[in-house]
This record gives structure tokens, C-alpha cells and sequence, in this order.
């Protein structure tokens, strides 16, 4: 239950970042002008037609692998089988990953597909199939807080695209320009301007590693005795142990 | 037009590598095994020294029918071969080959990067195998499939970004440029490191826990019949090619040769590739299968710590003598 809860929460995450990239693409839809210069063959004449939706096959694109992130965003919360919105969420993180590529961040791109798509949700699936992953639908899947959720996805949306289109109304990126989200942009500018925030992150994901294991070592201390007394306890009993375990994990494994 | 014609004739190249080099590799396995064995392997399939076996094999895995158990998810197993293959001939678009402009499928800035994300995702074909299978076996597999790539992924990043550190880049062909023949000693540990992870990932023995056909059967794929069977075979083998060739660019300095490497360069790096691929047949043949606990043992308290201290080594070096 606490995993799919983890599921639900990340999966509505997810969900609020597609929305914010989906305005994002409205709004990236005019920086790409090429194409138009190609049509009209005047440079001033694209200039001026940076208007909302000019059609370029990058802002197609864009809008395209958008669309396509938000609905697999969206089957990822709705979906009542649990391996399955684990899988549209590669499908939406992977969309993801293909805007940042549109937009010429390569780097990220790739980022996002290493950690999100490589391990995140390689994670998820191991969890889901250590504990319970039935195929089909599992009905006890859903928690009952939907319209709530559904309110807070919303809410949280909004504020998100408000204010994501609020700074950057009249920003463009040229993306015919040299790369503007390359390897070395990224790291002289997450190096120079950013290394405040980067140590400070990477303090936080050390005091999380360090807590992952102290949680560890409590539970294996806690085990301990029963091990030990396992192995102390007549020769009779202890074969009730693994078989125990085994019809527990039958029923729970729900197959 | 050119540009088409040239991006069609890439594609085509890469395309046509990944179809022969992995049943290069397999037919030579079939052999090398064979002998390490004391045995001929096959001799009779297109008359020569059975160098027809694959192809004959591949006839008829088309031939078999192809099954989907009842209890099966239906979409999920049909759709698991195609995501475990087609990663690996992603990845080979990425790898250089030469030192010239035409020598690579196509330059990625992020290289490093690219092939080891796009690496990654070929996993998910497993996991999705092993669950979609409704088999005890295959859950069992696919379970073991994704612990053994959560160990192992780690190391391999880390090396890969010493190398990065090491050459001031994370684009494949960059690396090879700056490469140095002193690297070679250099990065050693990194490198063993790197290829121990990627037969890892793999799954080949010795790492090959998730397919232990003693033990679960053959794991995830046990209930993969006919062609969707040869395509996870296929693309075991792909993953050979693509972990040689990637070792072979990373550490082993790829195009570069001791005799200089004037328009031979793509030799060089086949060579380094197939001798590569040598040792993970002849791995395959000599070591033991590791236990589960052993497995995640040698990756958490000898890989990782390795590789940490490679990357100190790499740091320390760039900062006091170059």
C-alpha cells in the first residue's frame, strides 16, 4: 500500500511537471523560426510571426511528445493495474526526456533518462514485484482520495503554469544558435552560478543515504535475535520457518 | 539530397553491424566453447565448419509457433523483446569506430551519457518479461534481473566518469581524441571494473544468477517461444558487442594503435572489440556461476570501492601532473 502510495504521489509529481511542459510548449511553440525564414524567405517577415502556434516542425514536435507525455502522465494516476502505471510513467518520463532533447538540452536529456527511466522506475518495478504485483487490476489499489488528489494536481498545476509562463512570457531560445543546453553550458553554469544549491543538495542526498542505512542496521538488529534463536531452537521446529514463509508470500504474491 | 543520402547510409551501416556483428559473435562462441571443451560445436550446417548454425538456427525459431500463455498480460509480453533489443542498436549508433568525421553513426555531445542511460532502459525488456509471464520462474528471473542491475549499474557510472574526468569530456569521440597510450595503466582498474559491471548487466555467466537455468529455468524468458525468443538472444548478443565496443572506447584508447593509425584506425577498434568479445566466451566457459549473495556482494564491497578509488586516483593525477 505505501508503494503504490509512493506511485500515486510521484505518478500526480509527474503529472504537474507534464502539464507545466505543456505550456511550456505553447509557449516555445514561437521560438523556432527556421523553418518559417525557409517558407516566407524573408527574415524580418519571420520575425514578426512569432506568433502563438506558428507552425515549425520543432514546435509540432514539441507539442506532439507533449501531448503524448500528458495522456501517459495521466493513464499512470488513472490506471487500476500497478505494473502498468509503473510503465506509463517510463513512457512519461521518457517523453519528458525527449522535450529537453527539442529543446537542445541534451545533457538533461540524458540525465533524466539515466536516473528516471534506469533506475527510478527500475526501483519501482522491483519493489512492486518483491511485494505484491498481481496482473490485472487490484482493486485495493485505489485509496478513496481521489477527488482530493485530483484537486491538489490541479491547484498545484495552475500555480506551476502560472507561474512558469509568467517569467518566461518573453523569453526566447534560439535554437539555431549554438546549443544552449550542451554538456559544457550546463556544468560551467551549475559550477559558477549554481554551486551553492548543488553542494547544499548533495549535503541532503548524503544525510539520506546515511539515514537509508541507519534504518537498515536497526532492522537487521532487531532480526538478529530471532535468527539466533532460530538457529538455538530444537532441529523439529525449524523447518516451520521457511515453510511459513512460503505460503505467506504465496498468498500475498496474489498469482 | 547528400545529407539524406548520408544519414540513410549511416543508419543502413549501424543497422547492418547490428545484424551480423551479434551472430558474429554467437557462432564464434558456438566454436570457442566447443574447443575450450574438447568438442568440434557445430560442423555440418552450410558445409564449412557449420558456419551456417545461426542462420539455420534462425529459420527455425521463425518456424516455431509463437506462444502467449493464458495467464499471460498479453501486451507487455509481446512488447518486452522489442524493448530489450532495440536499446543496444541505439547505443551502436553512438559508438566511434575512427578517428574520421564519417567513422560514427552519430556524434552526441553527452555520449557517455547516451549509451549508459540508453543501456539502462534495455533492462526494462526483462523485468517486463518476468512479470508479464505469470510464471513463478519468470518473476523469480526478472526479480534478479533488476537487483543485479542496481549493484551493478553504480560501478559502471562511476568508471565511465572517470574516464570523462580524465579526458575533459563526456562525448565519445572526444575521449578518443585525447586519449594517451599512458592511459592505459591509468585507468586500469576502471577499466576491469567497467567490464566486470557491464557482463553484469548482461547477464553473462559468470553473472548469469537471472537466467540460471539449473535453478528457474532460463528466468525471465522461460515462457518466450519462437522468434521473440531469438530476439532476446539477439539481443544478449548485441550486448556483448555493444559492452566490447564501449570498453574498447573508453579505456583501451579505441582507434589508436602502437603502429600508428593512418586510415586503419576502424581496425584497431575491431580488433580490441573481438578480442573483448574473446574473453567473455572464454569467461563463459572457465567460471562458476556466482550465488545471488555472492553477486551483489562483489559489486557493493569490491566494484563500487574500486571504483571510488579510481576516480581519486584520476583526480589526483589531472591535478598534479597534467
Amino acid at each position: 500500500m505505501t508503494l503504490a502510495a509512493t506511485v500515486g504521489s510521484l505518478t500526480t509529481g509527474t503529472t504537474h511537471l507534464t502539464t507545466g511542459t505543456t505550456d511550456l510548449a505553447t509557449g516555445t511553440t514561437n521560438l523556432v523560426t527556421r523553418t518559417t525564414n525557409l517558407v516566407t524567405g524573408t527574415a524580418h517577415l519571420a520575425a514578426e510571426s512569432r506568433g502563438f502556434l506558428s507552425p515549425t516542425g520543432v514546435e509540432i514536435a514539441f507539442l506532439l511528445v507533449g501531448l503524448v507525455t500528458f495522456g501517459a502522465a495521466v493513464i499512470t494516476v488513472t490506471t487500476r493495474q500497478l505494473v502498468h502505471a509503473a510503465l506509463w510513467l517510463v513512457v512519461a518520463l521518457g517523453g519528458l526526456a525527449v522535450e529537453y532533447l527539442l529543446l537542445t538540452a541534451e545533457f538533461i536529456a540524458w540525465v533524466q533518462v539515466l536516473i528516471y527511466v534506469g533506475s527510478v522506475v527500475v526501483l519501482l518495478l522491483f519493489g512492486l514485484m518483491l511485494t505484491r504485483a498481481p496482473i490485472g487490476r487490484s482493486p485495493d489499489a485505489d485509496s478513496g482520495n481521489r477527488p482530493v488528489a485530483l484537486a491538489v494536481a490541479v491547484v498545484a498545476a495552475a500555480a506551476l503554469v502560472w507561474v512558469v509562463v509568467d517569467a518566461f512570457r518573453t523569453t526566447w531560445i534560439d535554437l539555431d544558435g549554438a546549443p544552449a543546453g550542451s554538456t559544457e553550458v550546463t556544468g560551467a553554469s551549475l559550477f559558477q552560478h549554481w554551486v551553492l544549491p548543488f553542494e547544499a543538495l548533495s549535503v541532503l542526498l548524503l544525510a539520506a543515504l546515511v539515514g537509508a542505512i541507519v534504518l537498515s542496521r536497526k532492522a537487521k538488529a532487531e532480526a538478529r535475535p530471532e535468527a539466533d534463536a532460530a538457529a538455538t531452537a530444537p532441529a523439529s521446529t525449524a523447518p516451520d520457518t521457511p515453510g511459513g514463509t512460503d505460503t505467506r508470500r504465496d498468498t500475498e504474491g496474489a498469482r | 539530397m547528400n545529407d539524406v543520402l548520408d544519414v540513410a547510409l549511416r543508419l543502413l551501416v549501424v543497422f547492418v553491424v547490428f545484424l551480423t556483428f551479434p551472430l558474429i559473435v554467437g557462432q564464434t562462441e558456438h566454436k570457442v566453447m566447443a574447443h575450450m571443451q574438447g568438442r568440434l560445436g557445430p560442423m555440418y550446417a552450410g558445409g564449412f565448419h557449420g558456419w551456417a548454425q545461426l542462420i539455420a538456427d534462425g529459420v527455425k525459431f521463425a518456424q516455431k509457433e509463437d506462444v502467449v500463455p493464458a495467464g499471460a498480460d498479453r501486451r507487455i509480453f509481446q512488447l518486452a523483446p522489442a524493448v530489450a533489443l532495440l536499446p543496444y542498436l541505439l547505443v551502436l549508433l553512438a559508438i566511434p569506430i575512427g578517428p574520421d568525421e564519417g567513422a560514427v553513426g552519430q556524434v552526441i555531445d553527452a555520449g557517455v551519457f547516451f549509451v549508459l542511460a540508453v543501456m539502462g532502459v534495455g533492462v526494462l525488456g526483462s523485468l517486463m518479461a518476468g512479470w508479464a509471464s505469470a510464471n513463478k520462474f519468470s518473476l523469480l528471473g526478472g526479480l534478479r534481473t533488476a537487483a543485479q542491475l542496481l549493484a551493478y549499474e553504480l560501478p559502471m557510472l562511476l568508471t565511465a566518469a572517470s574516464v570523462a574526468m580524465a579526458a575533459g569530456t563526456v562525448s565519445l569521440v572526444g575521449i578518443l581524441d585525447a586519449f594517451e597510450w599512458w592511459w592505459l595503466p591509468w585507468q586500469i582498474t576502471g577499466a576491469l571494473v567497467f567490464f566486470v559491471a557491464g557482463l553484469a548487466e548482461l547477464q553473462r555467466p559468470p553473472f548469469d544468477m537471472p537466467v540460471a537455468d539449473s535453478e528457474i529455468i532460463f528466468g525471465a524468458y522461460t515462457e518466450y517461444t519462437g522468434l521473440r525468443f531469438a530476439l532476446f538472444l539477439l539481443a544478449e548478443y548485441a550486448g556483448i558487442v555493444v559492452l566490447c565496443g564501449l570498453t574498447t572506447v573508453l579505456f583501451l584508447g579505441g582507434w589508436h594503435g602502437p603502429w600508428g593509425a593512418d586510415g586503419l584506425g576502424w581496425v584497431w577498434t575491431l580488433l580490441k572489440t573481438a578480442v573483448l568479445a574473446f574473453v567473455v566466451i572464454w569467461l563463459r566457459v572457465t567460471y562458476p556461476r556466482l550465488r545471488e549473495d555472492q553477486l551483489q556482494k562483489l559489486s557493493w564491497t569490491l566494484l563500487v570501492p574500486l571504483s571510488l578509488a579510481q576516480i581519486a586516483l584520476t583526480g589526483v593525477v589531472k591535478v598534479v601532473f597534467l
